[in-house]
C-alpha cells in the first residue's frame, strides 16, 4: 500500500464563480470599491477648497454636472447595498446577550438601520441649502 | 414502501492505479426514508466492494460522512435523497487531499485544531476529591452554541481562504478556540493567541461566512471569528492604554 494523495487545484482567478454565495461576497467586497472612490472626490473637493472660492466652485460645478451626478447615484448604490450586507452580520460580530438568553439578531440589525437614519437626517440637516 | 432511482456519479481515486481522479456512475434504488449514505452503502454491499468512504454514526452526530453532494458540502446523513435530483455527483470534501475515493487526509486540520489549545486550561489545577469547576448556566450559555462543532470539515471545504491559503488556521479550530477562551472556567487565552490572534488565524479571515452556511450543527464559526478580532482589537488598543495591565 503506497500513499500517494491526491490535490485537487482550485481556480486562483475563477473560484467566487463556483457557487451563489462567493459571488454574493464579491459583490459585498466591490462595493468597498465605489465609497472608497467616492472618498477620494470628497478629498479632491477638500483640496480645492484650501485652493480658494473659485477652485472650490469650479470643483462643484464638476461634481454636480452629469458625470458627477451618475457617479454620486451609482456610489449610493452601492454604498446602501455595502450598508445593508455589514448590517445583516452585525448580529454575529456584536452578539447582545441578557442573562443567559440573547437578543434577537434582528433587533440589533434594526438597531443600525435606526442609528443610520438618524446620522443621515442629521446631516441633511446640517448640510443646509447645499441640498 | 415503493423505490425509485437515482444515479450516483462518483469520484472514485485509487493510488495505486490513478493518475487522477475519474467519475464512476452506479444506479440505485432507493426508499424514501434514504440518505444519500444509504445509496452508498448500497454501493458498497452490493456494486462494488472497492469503494472507500468514511462514516460511522448515521446520525449527524460523529461529523465522518462530510462529502461534497453536487458541490456543496454536507453530510452524506443528513442529506435526503428524495430532495435529490435523478443524478446527483458525489466527490471528497474540497480542499483536502484525497487519499482515496471519498477519502480525505485530515492532518492539517488536527494539527491546528491541536495548536489552539482546544481544552479548559484552568487557573489552578484541582485533584479530582476537590470536585468539579462550577459554572452557572449563564456562563454555559455564553459558549454552548460553539460546543456543537463535530469536526466534520464542511466549513473548511467551504472556506474560499482556506482553499487559496491552507497557512489559514481556519473556521472549526477558531471557533473551538473561541468556546474555550469565553469558558469562565480557562484562563487559557493569552496562550492561544500566539495562534488565534496572529495572521494565519483569525486575520485571515474576510468574512465570506460560507462557513456557517454549511455547518450541520448551527455553530456559526464566522461569528465566532469575527468575536474574536474585536477582542483581539480591544486587546491591542489597551496595551496602549494601560500599559500596566496585562492580560
Amino acid at each position: 500500500m503506497s500513499r500517494r494523495p491526491y490535490v485537487r487545484e482550485i481556480s486562483g482567478t475563477s473560484w467566487w464563480l463556483r457557487h451563489p454565495r462567493y459571488v454574493r461576497y464579491m459583490a459585498r467586497e466591490i462595493s468597498a470599491l465605489f465609497i472608497g472612490i467616492y472618498v477620494l472626490i470628497l478629498m479632491a473637493g477638500l483640496f480645492r477648497l484650501s485652493q480658494g472660492e473659485a477652485a472650490y466652485e469650479e470643483f462643484l460645478a464638476k461634481a454636480e454636472g452629469p458625470v458627477g451626478m451618475i457617479f454620486a447615484i451609482i456610489a449610493m448604490v452601492f454604498a446602501v447595498y455595502h450598508s445593508y450586507t455589514w448590517f445583516q452580520v452585525t448580529p454575529k460580530a456584536m452578539p447582545l446577550m441578557i442573562g443567559s438568553k440573547r437578543i434577537p439578531g434582528s433587533f440589533i440589525v434594526a438597531a443600525h438601520w435606526i442609528g443610520f437614519a438618524i446620522a443621515s437626517v442629521a446631516l441633511w440637516m446640517l448640510a443646509g441649502d447645499r441640498i | 414502501m415503493s423505490e425509485r432511482m437515482i444515479e450516483l456519479e462518483v469520484l472514485r481515486y485509487d493510488p495505486e492505479q490513478d493518475e487522477a481522479p475519474r467519475f464512476q456512475t452506479y444506479t440505485v434504488p432507493y426508499r424514501e426514508d434514504w440518505v444519500v449514505l444509504d445509496a452508498i452503502n448500497y454501493v458498497k454491499d452490493e456494486l462494488d466492494r472497492t469503494l472507500s468512504y468514511r462514516w460511522s454514526c448515521h446520525m449527524a452526530v460523529c461529523g465522518s460522512c462530510g462529502m461534497l453532494i453536487d458541490g456543496e458540502p454536507a453530510l452524506s446523513c443528513h442529506t435526503f435523497l428524495r430532495d435529490c435530483p435523478d443524478k446527483i455527483r458525489i466527490e471528497p470534501l474540497q480542499n483536502f487531499p484525497v487519499e482515496r475515493d471519498l477519502v480525505v487526509v485530515m492532518d492539517d486540520f488536527m494539527d491546528k485544531l491541536e495548536s489552539v489549545k482546544p481544552y479548559v486550561v484552568p487557573k489552578e489545577e484541582k485533584n479530582i476529591d476537590d470536585g468539579e469547576y462550577l459554572q452557572t448556566p449563564a456562563e454555559l450559555a455564553r459558549y454552548k452554541q460553539y460546543t456543537a462543532c463535530i469536526n466534520c470539515l464542511l466549513c473548511y471545504s467551504a472556506c474560499p481562504q482556506y482553499a487559496l491559503n491552507d497557512s489559514f488556521v481556519g473556521p472549526a479550530a477558531l471557533a473551538i478556540a473561541h468556546r474555550y477562551n469565553l469558558d469562565s472556567r480557562d484562563v487559557g487565552r493569552s496562550a492561544r493567541d500566539d495562534v488565534v490572534a496572529s495572521n494565519p488565524g483569525i486575520w485571515e479571515c474576510s468574512f465570506v461566512g460560507a462557513c456557517s452556511e454549511v455547518c450541520p450543527k448551527s455553530v456559526d464559526p464566522a461569528a465566532a471569528i469575527q468575536q474574536t478580532k474585536i477582542a483581539s482589537t480591544a486587546d491591542y488598543f489597551m496595551k496602549f492604554l494601560m500599559p500596566w495591565k496585562r492580560k
